[in-house]
This record gives C-alpha cells, structure tokens and sequence, in this order.
C-alpha cells in the first residue's frame, strides 16, 4: 500500500492549499441510534423530557413522570438518562433524582428495571425505558426489591403502604427517612 | 563495521520477504531495495495502547522492520501488571507505560524510533491520526475501539458511484485478548467491516440486576458489585466513584468483604474486586504474543504488499486443546460509520424545509417525516415537541448555511421510509454535495473538502 500512502500525502498537500475543510470527529454510532430513539419518541401526557444541554446535547437528558393513577397519583418524579457512546450495545444509566418511598427505587436513586440492566437488548429503545419506568410507578412490586422496608410494608400491609406514600410524598418523614414534597 | 554486520543479519530474513517475487502475494506488490527502504523510512504506525498487547506490539513491530513507531497509552505502570507486561520493571511503577515501553524497545532494538504520548486517546486532534499510514490496535475496551474505528473511518471517502477511493482508508489492524481467547482482525474502513458493522462480536457485560445484589448475594461477584453499585452511593453522595484511585477500590473491597461475611459467602479478594469492577478477564501472556505476532504480521502484508492479508477476522482459543479459524465477515452497506450513504446534490440555496421535502420524494430514500444532524448539531427534529420547537427556526434557512458553508459533507437524517406500502422507521447516512456556489468550479469540488 506504500504506493496509495504516497498518492494520499500528495492529495492532501494539494487539499491544504485549496483551503480544505479539515476533518472532524464524525457523531458517535452511540448518537446517531440515540438521536433516532429520540425524533421517534411517543410519550404519554404523564411523561415529559428535557434537555439541560440544549438541543445538541442528547446524550444526558431528564424525563420527568407524573403518574395518572395508584399509590403515587399526583407525584412528580425525575429521573435523569445518562447514554454511552457505545449505546445500545450498553443500556443508559439512569437515576431517580426524586427521593421516592419505593420498593423498586432505593432512597440513592437507583432502579431495578431488569431493562436497565440484565435484561437489556439493543432492540430496546428509550421509549421502551420510559414506559418501563412509568410502569414501576403505577405497579410497584415487592418482589425485586431495592428499599426493603418498603417493598416488606407493600407485601404484608398494603394500607400502610399507601398511608406512606402519601406521606413521602406530601413532604415528611417514613420511619427516620425524611421525604423531600414532590407534588 | 559490527553495527553493519548485526543489522544485515537482522533483517535477512525479511528481506527474503521484501526483495524476492512470490506467487501468494498481495496487489501490487512491487520487491525491491526500495520496499525494504520505504518501510524503514517512510512508514509511520500508531500503537494504540501500551498494555499486554501494546507492549508485545511494539516489539513485534520494531523487529519487522518498522522503524517509525509512535505509541498512545493513558495509563500508569501497576505492580500488577509486571508478571506480562515485559518491558515494565518494578523500579518503573507509577511511570506512564507508553514512555516506559517507547524507551525499553529503541534501547533493544537499534535503529527504531518510538515516539511516546501520555494521554487519552480522545485527547489527540483527529489529524494527529491522518498521520499514520496504519493503525495497529491493542486495547481492552470497546469504547475506545468504536472511537478510534469511527476517527479512521471519517478518512474514508467514496466516489460517485460509491465505490471507496482507495488512498482514502485508512488501514487498521485490531487485536484482542480474554484470558485463553483472543482476536485478530483487519479492518480496512470501505472494504472490509468496520469495527461498528460488526459490533455484535463483542458480548455485552454482565450486570446482575440492582434487587439480587441488594436482597440476595449469592455469589462474591454480588458482594463485590453491591459495594460497588450501591453501598458507595449511599455512603460518599455526590461524590462518583474512580476505578482508578486505589482509595476508592480499597474501600469497596473492605466493604464487599463485610457484605460476604454477613451471607458466609467466600471468595473476595482485592484483585477479584478490580476484576469485577472494571470488568477484567486474567490475561495471560502467551495469548497475547499468539495475537500481537498475527497483528504485527498483517500489519507488514498490508503495508509491503509481500502477502496476502487476513481476511478478515481470527480468532484464536486455546482454553480446551488449541483452536483458530479465520471468518470473513461481509460489512453492512448501510454501515452509519463506514458505509458511503446516499449521494445527495443540492443547490446552495435549498432550504432545510425543501431538502426534507427532497428526501420524500428521493427514488432511494422515499423518507418522511424526516429529522436531520450533522456532525453533532441537530438541524431539525420532528419529536419531541421541546426539540421540535428549538430546531423549527432553522427550516426556513439555507442547508449549506446550516452546514457552515462546506461544498460536501456526511448529514444523517431518520425517519419513516416507505418500501412497497410497508413503512419503516429509519436511520440513513447521506453525502450532500452543493452546486452553483458562486466562485467555485466543479474541480474544486471533486477534489473534496
Ligand atoms: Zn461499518
């Protein structure tokens, strides 16, 4: 290829002088499927997104997600999106930035989602976490539990569950856990 | 004279290689003195990394007759790392490797040139790689790989029929080891698949679901990811957690320790911690040689041409009994990284809102509702309704003032594409090439920006 390298030297010497465009770093494979996912989301009226960067900074983003219906009807709850430049062969990470009274939710803002994590595939997309998260809030299970005091209150006194919700949500504390308002 | 007697022993063999015809060689292949020279004097390869496959790279390399070598690493010599990492001593621990392994190689090998950098990869202007004629990788991530793949891969251009002009790409050779197991490959970006094209080669990593680890620890992998995943979290808040501060890794083992007491689980030691944590395999030094000598190999056929090159991809496993087969990968042609996109001529004065209006009727597009970027800068999105609202202004503005005046240039555009009454979403690659802009002629223009 000695030959073609010597071809190349020439071309871009000529290209230097005829005031050439240098090459710039092309977008991530990452950001371009990202940037798909996004120009073809299909949110429902209780899930909102936004982008603290600006409209050139998709790879962190917030969804914001009021849900319409259960225990936590009326709460507002934000979670952020953090996305490889890798992706999707690596799912986003993603964090709960509300403090939320929550079987699937630890009180540090990590999500067991199993599409977050064992379970992701790179056929999934953002819309599919969304409504995965959505989901979390109108179903909480107390089956993969992160805050196991919650998900125990959930399995054995459902009542009480909701009592502490509300609680949490209203702004006050759960136990020695003090809840920050969110609706 | 003994300099001269030791240099002509040195390279006999290769220059059995590089002076003689054959008949299983590559095209063009041109033996001669001035082969052997231009290998030695005109040739320039980038290592990229100075690990376990850097270090037998450059040596491998420095010994085939290469003699301008510059290396890349960003990493610091760790004691752990002495066992195969062989131009490391311990006097050298906490020195940059790409310094230390640049030095030890020009000390062995007279006559070789190595020119270290300590620093990221990222960090290097994206021309610092148009330097090289070839790319030899040897890197333990698949970032870093996607990276440099889409750095080599932004070199490539093609002609207006598609076909890849060949003084455009940029050769890559890409090694990789996992303990028993290892690769070789060639990528050359237009060719043969680029690194993207066949991502699915790598497994994902392995990530035990958030409630296992903090409910029900089974095995010394939980304990470790626990402390790693949540109990830092809730500990250190705010504060993000570095692989590689040895405090911070410490700290996690101490805690996953106390964890795997609490379960009676065994089996968690420090460098199980930094196994888990930063998701490394043992490596062992004999896989490394087997894939560094096929890389350095492939590296002098492409380069002198004296053989045919892998095509495309070896892979070597010496875990049961000793395996190696060659695959050849065919690349995706709609590759968003290296394939050539749709070939798009506008005139300078179409507007964003008419070039989408263009895609929907383009016979190898039929695109609607159309979303577009370009080299970062999202020029129009259709959803959701916050982008739409900050990108809608542009529509009304030329593309080539969008595009900052270049004469052509890669835009992506998704949408929905209609083949046969069935309608698919999707994500294209197009080469926008602008005519009628005043005071430059179609020369110009085909000599590429
Ligand atoms: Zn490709």
């Amino acid at each position: 290829m000695i030959k073609l390298f010597k071809v190349k030297e020439k071309q871009r010497e000529i290209a230097a002088n005829a005031n050439g465009v240098p090459p710039v770093k092309k977008q991530s494979a990452g950001e371009l499927r990202l940037q798909k996912d996004i120009s073809e989301l299909n949110l429902p009226k209780t899930c909102n997104i936004s982008f603290p960067n600006g409209k050139d900074d998709l790879m962190n983003f917030e969804v914001t997600i009021h849900p319409d219906e259960g225990y936590y009807l009326g709460g507002t709850f934000l979670f952020s999106f953090q996305v490889s430049p890798v992706y999707p062969h690596e799912p986003p990470k993603v964090k709960c930035k509300t403090k939320v009274y929550h079987p699937n939710i630890d009180l540090e803002g990590n999500v067991c989602l199993n599409i977050l994590r064992e379970d992701w595939k790179p056929v999934l997309n953002i819309n599919t976490i969304i409504y995965g998260l959505f989901h979390l809030f109108t179903q909480p299970n107390h089956e993969d539990p992160l805050n196991h005091d919650a998900a125990a209150v959930l399995r054995d006194n459902p009542k009480m569950f909701e009592f502490n919700v509300r609680r949490a949500m209203a702004g006050g504390y759960v136990g020695q856990t003090y809840f920050t308002r969110c609706m | 004279m003994a300099g001269s007697v030791v240099q002509s022993s040195r390279s006999r063999d290769l220059d059995k290689l590089l002076l003689r015809p054959g008949n299983l060689i590559g095209a063009n292949f041109e033996p001669g003195s001035q082969l052997r020279d231009d290998l030695q004097q005109y040739v320039k390869v980038l290592v990229i990394g100075a690990g376990g496959l850097g270090c037998e790279l450059l040596k491998d390399l420095a010994l085939s007759g290469f003699r301008n070598l510059e290396v890349i690493d960003m990493d610091r010599i760790e004691v752990t790392n002495l066992n195969r990492q062989f131009l490391f001593r311990l006097e050298d621990v906490g020195k940059p490797k790409a310094e230390v392994a640049a030095k030890r190689v020009m000390e062995r090998v007279s006559g070789v040139n190595i020119l270290p950098h300590f620093c990221r990869i990222e960090d290097k202007e994206i021309e610092f790689y148009n330097d090289f004629h070839i790319i030899a990788l040897g890197l333990d991530s698949i970032e870093a790989r996607s990276y440099i793949n889409s750095v080599a891969c932004s070199f490539l251009e093609y002609d207006s029929d598609d076909n890849p002009l060949e003084e455009t790409i940029k050769p890559m050779v890409d090694g990789g080891t996992e303990g028993f197991k290892g690769h070789a490959r060639v990528i050359l970006p237009g060719v043969t698949p680029c690194f993207e094209c066949t991502i699915w080669l790598f497994p994902p990593q392995v990530k035990f679901p958030l409630c296992t680890l903090a409910e029900t620890p089974r095995t010394a992998a939980h304990c470790i990811e626990y402390a790693h995943l949540i109990k830092w979290d809730e500990v250190h808040s705010g504060k993000s957690f570095d692989p590689d501060d040895s405090e911070h890794m410490k700290w996690v083992y101490s805690e996953a320790l106390k964890r795997a007491e609490l379960f009676g689980i065994p089996g968690v030691t420090y460098s199980l911690t930094q196994g888990v944590v930063k998701n490394i395999i043992p490596a062992i030094a004999s896989t490394n040689a087997i894939i560094s000598a096929a890389c350095a190999l492939e590296t002098l056929k492409i380069v002198s041409g004296c053989s045919k090159t892998l095509s495309n991809y070896l892979t070597y496993n010496g875990a049961e009994g000793l395996h190696t087969k060659v695959t050849e990968f065919v690349k995706d042609k709609d590759c968003l990284v290296c394939g050539p996109g749709v070939l798009i001529e506008l005139d300078s004065s179409i507007t964003l809102q008419k070039f989408i209006d263009l895609l929907e009727d383009h016979p190898k597009l039929l695109l609607s509702k159309a979303s577009v970027t370009h080299r970062g800068k999202n020029l129009y999105m259709q959803a959701p309704p916050v982008l739409e609202e900050m990108t809608r202004s542009n529509l009304g503005v030329p593309l080539f003032d969008l595009m900052g005046k270049v004469l052509k240039d890669v835009v992506h555009v998704t949408g929905v594409a209609s083949k046969n009454d069935k309608k698919t979403s999707c994500l294209r690659k197009l080469r926008v090439a602008f005519k009628g802009v005043d005071g430059v002629t179609d020369m110009d223009t085909a000599s590429g920006a």
